[in-house]
């Protein structure tokens, strides 16, 4: 439920859990024609084993190649059909596929995503294919001197828990790995119980409840699944990584533990990232993508201002197990990444000293209160976040974020940054430009 | 009035204020949240010949200071009410726009107005973002996709022309600005009767409106001039150029050509045929070869951007540096055979039915709204044009799709620009 206020226009969400343990979530919301559908998978890089890393992401592309009633030449133009858009990502803690369309496609778009659920071809010569691709798209992030840099920060951050490989796979693993690896993986891990389907906007909820029990009500639940993720081990020194490559720009960034979203410390934690860096807000699907407002935030001012950055991030989301809380810089032409670093870590060093000031605080919170709005502004979007947060957290979070966000305190906001944002927590990541 | 499930379609109320603004306003009700944009006939275009990547320097200071407040009082303004300010600079407009929660609209339109009519570029700002817009190039200089981009358009346009120029400047140009021209800038192109302002959101049209009238209403200024955009003539043969890039993963292509201007009536079989070419389902006929059939890229699309002069249309994709020549074949083939023999019938029908189909998607959002409406006004296509656009859509014949496949695709007329490690 939407907290009173938040959203003046918005009604209640009704859940209802089919026999087979497919969890589905309807909203009705009637200001446009359209209909956005959702199914969300339990199933994320972080449930990968080595060897098999990139397999979730790989078969959510697959799951695009064609299923037993929808051959893959027709993939292509269904959803079309009804002036709509489909997509899907993968991330650590889940996998999601979209659609968004005219409201008439509903019934359209719960075929699809059954197909997709239970019926999924796999032909040998499309898994090929689609390896090309792949490689293709890891290269493409490559060429990003952040995302090198993001990549190389998060693999010695961690050492244990398989947060630490990227979404997208090792390339040797990429090469490797087989068709049966990837449709093994697939029938394991997509069965109702493992799934949440999310339906948002011109309809009828119990109309869709009658089309989804018609479309998925036939797939048998599946065993049931232990999500068994090695803990990380505290870190107790500091670690570091330097990428050189030819190029014209230096990049910092800095890494340290985070809390799990169900953890007591995050939410001090996100408003301590907002008072640091600007608010973003939890929508990783859309709103987080754009700036935050942060031209007054701690970071901005002390190194953005002072001419020792031209661009200064943060970066904290809620996920299942403990991830990383980021900061991201792009230093200025001249400065050294020494001396940036330095700054970077005086200005944490101030805030777990002497905590935020009570202004700050506010000016924190009030940014969230905005964002948390700004962040579902559409059918999309809004289905985007009631699944995102019954996936990789569970029930009741989403509706709790406003008031869990206006109950922290200052002492909360001080505490987390003095125990958490220590000097020998942290992973340092430079990238070095060279000329050659 | 505002749009529903059951009375689809926008409803926008129009005012032009005395001084020449024109204001729309849209009411929207999903949630409390307001969008203003405003945008100024101020682009590119109108920076002198020899000031490249003034217009975009301009956008990144205006919002720095005004005569009343400095630029940390705007900053706290913003950042209190947790908005995001933002400043776009194209080929013909800047934009300034900003989404903020309905409780904050009043005051977050006085200060876009102040913004817009008063800014100060203070000197120490200037210096400041100067530093800044270098970084950006020289990021910029790093990335594959957006050198070949830029290669591209200067292939296209020549590096003369105000669509062949790179958009930011350069760090020769960047470094020579002042703030004196900034200000010269300002005065010569923001005015009144340039200006179209669109409130979309929460808000009702009769209140958006008067409120607007109010902050915006006491601004004169000089009517200013319009840059007519020069000539483009489309290549007589093919001109490609290669960016060596060899510590690079990937290589980026960019393939193009010069087309039509927004106002053609060609424009909507020109869309069509970009649909079919270079975005339906996964990247149109290009998808379907480079991505789905040979595996050898993430992306392959194409897009097509006219505006008031000639604009482009682009074909972009990303491939392993080994796969760079079987690419361009593909891309050729593809170029070739709709240049040829135009779309065919299941083709025109598909792509017909997804554009009528996805206008209310196009204005799923307040901030999708306002840019449609923007562009509605600014190309001059009436208020009710997301009404009309179905019949627009559905009266492109294929013999209309295929002439303009025949006018341009010719891939012995391209411009070529490969950025990445030599295979």
């Amino acid at each position: 439920m939407l907290s009173p206020g938040a959203v003046s226009t918005l009604g209640s969400t009704r859940t209802v859990t089919l026999d087979n343990g497919l969890k589905v979530l309807i909203q009705e919301v009637h200001t446009a024609p359209l209909v956005s559908v959702w199914c969300w998978y339990r199933v994320g890089s972080g449930d990968e084993r080595p060897g098999l890393t990139g397999v979730s992401h790989w078969v959510e592309h697959m799951n695009f190649k064609g299923t037993r009633n929808i051959p893959r030449d027709e993939m292509k133009g269904i959803v079309e059909r009804f002036g709509g858009t489909w997509n899907g990502y993968t991330w650590i803690d889940q996998t999601t596929y979209l659609e968004t369309a005219g409201k008439d496609a509903l019934d359209t778009l719960l075929f699809i995503e059954a197909e997709r659920m239970a019926s999924g071809l796999y032909e040998p010569e499309e898994c090929e294919s689609e390896r090309t691709v792949i490689i293709s798209e890891l290269q493409g992030g490559e060429n990003d001197p952040d995302q090198l840099l993001d990549t190389e920060v998060t693999a010695t951050a961690f050492r244990q828990h398989p947060y630490r490989h990227p979404t997208i796979g090792w390339l040797d693993d990429l090469r490797s790995m087989s068709r049966d690896d990837l449709y093994g993986y697939y029938r394991s891990h997509y069965t109702p119980d493992n799934a949440t389907l999310v339906v948002v906007g011109a309809v009828n909820a119990d109309d869709v409840l009658r089309r989804a029990g018609k479309h998925f009500g036939r797939i048998p639940s599946g065993p049931a699944l232990t999500r068994r993720r090695p803990a990380e081990p505290a870190q107790i020194g500091e670690r570091r990584v330097t990428i050189e490559r030819e190029g014209t720009t230096a990049y910092l960034k800095i890494a340290w533990h985070a809390p799990a979203a169900t953890d007591p410390d995050f939410f001090p934690m996100l408003v301590l990232d907002a008072a640091l860096t600007g608010a973003k807000g939890t929508n990783i699907w859309a709103s987080y993508r754009g700036a935050p407002p942060q031209r007054r935030s701690r970071l901005y001012v002390a190194l953005v201002e002072r001419g020792l950055a031209s661009m200064v991030s943060g970066a904290l989301l809620p996920t299942a197990d403990p991830f990383l809380y980021n900061i991201s810089l792009t230093a200025m032409q001249g400065v050294q990444l020494g001396a940036l670093e330095a700054a970077t870590l005086e200005a944490i060093e101030s805030v777990r000293r002497d905590g935020l000031t009570p202004e700050e605080l506010s000016r924190a919170k009030r940014q969230l209160k905005a964002r948390l709005v700004f962040e579902i502004d559409s059918v999309t979007n809004l289905a985007h976040q009631l699944g995102y947060f019954e996936t990789t957290v569970g029930d009741g979070f989403f509706g709790a974020l406003r008031p869990s966000v206006e109950a922290v305190t200052a002492e909360q906001v001080a505490e987390v940054a003095r125990r958490r944002l220590g000097r020998e927590t942290k992973t340092v990541g430079w990238y070095q430009p060279v000329q050659r | 009035m505002t749009q529903t499930a059951d009375t689809p379609g926008l409803a926008p109320v129009r005012h032009v204020l005395e001084n020449g603004i024109v204001a729309i306003a849209q009411e929207t009700s999903f949630s409390p949240a307001v969008t203003i944009s405003v945008a100024v006939r101020a682009g590119s275009v109108c920076e002198p010949d020899t000031r490249v990547g003034l217009a975009a320097f301009l956008g990144r200071v205006l919002d720095r200071g005004t005569r009343q407040r400095s630029a940390a009082e705007i900053a706290e303004a913003l950042d209190d009410h947790g908005v995001v300010l933002r400043v776009a600079t194209n080929r013909h407009v800047q934009t300034v726009s900003c989404t903020c929660l309905t409780e904050d609209f009043g005051t977050m339109l006085s200060l876009v107005a102040e913004i817009v009519r008063e800014p100060d570029f203070p000197a120490d700002e200037v210096e400041k973002r100067r530093a800044e817009m270098m970084t950006s190039i020289r990021q910029d200089l790093d990335n594959p996709a957006v050198r070949a981009f830029q290669a591209l358009q200067t292939l296209l346009y020549g590096s003369d022309h105000p669509y062949g120029r790179p958009p930011k400047g350069t760090i020769e140009s960047v470094e020579r600005f002042t703030r004196q021209e900034l200000i010269q800038l300002h005065d010569r192109t923001f005015a009144p009767s340039r200006t179209a302002i669109v409130i979309v959101g929460d808000v009702g049209p009769d209140s958006a409106l008067e409120q607007v009238s109010r902050v915006f209403g006491g601004w004169t200024g000089g009517a200013g001039t319009d840059h007519a955009v020069p000539a483009a003539p489309p290549l007589q043969a093919r001109r490609e150029v290669r960016i060596d890039m060899p510590e690079k993963s990937q290589s980026d292509v960019a393939y193009g050509f010069v087309t039509i201007n927004r106002l053609d009536p060609a424009y909507y079989a020109y869309w069509m045929m970009n649909n079919i070419l270079g975005q339906f389902g996964l990247g149109g006929r290009l998808g379907e070869n480079i991505r789905e059939r040979q595996g050898m890229a993430y992306y392959a699309f194409s897009a097509f951007d006219p505006s008031l002069g000639p604009g482009p249309l682009i074909i972009r994709a990303g491939v392993d540096p080994r796969n760079v020549d079987r690419a361009v074949a593909a891309i050729d083939t593809e170029v070739s055979a709709l240049g040829t023999d135009g779309p065919t019938d299941r083709e025109m029908a598909e792509t017909r039915q997804y554009l009528v189909g996805s206008i209310p998607r196009m204005l799923e959002t307040n901030p999708d709204i306002a840019g449609f409406l923007q562009s509605a006004e600014f190309f001059g296509l009436g208020l009710d044009h997301d009404r009309r656009l179905p019949e627009y859509i559905r009266a492109v014949t294929i013999d209309q799709v295929r002439a303009a496949a025949n006018a341009v695709l010719h891939p012995d007329r391209a411009a070529l620009a490969i950025a990445g490690p030599a295979a």
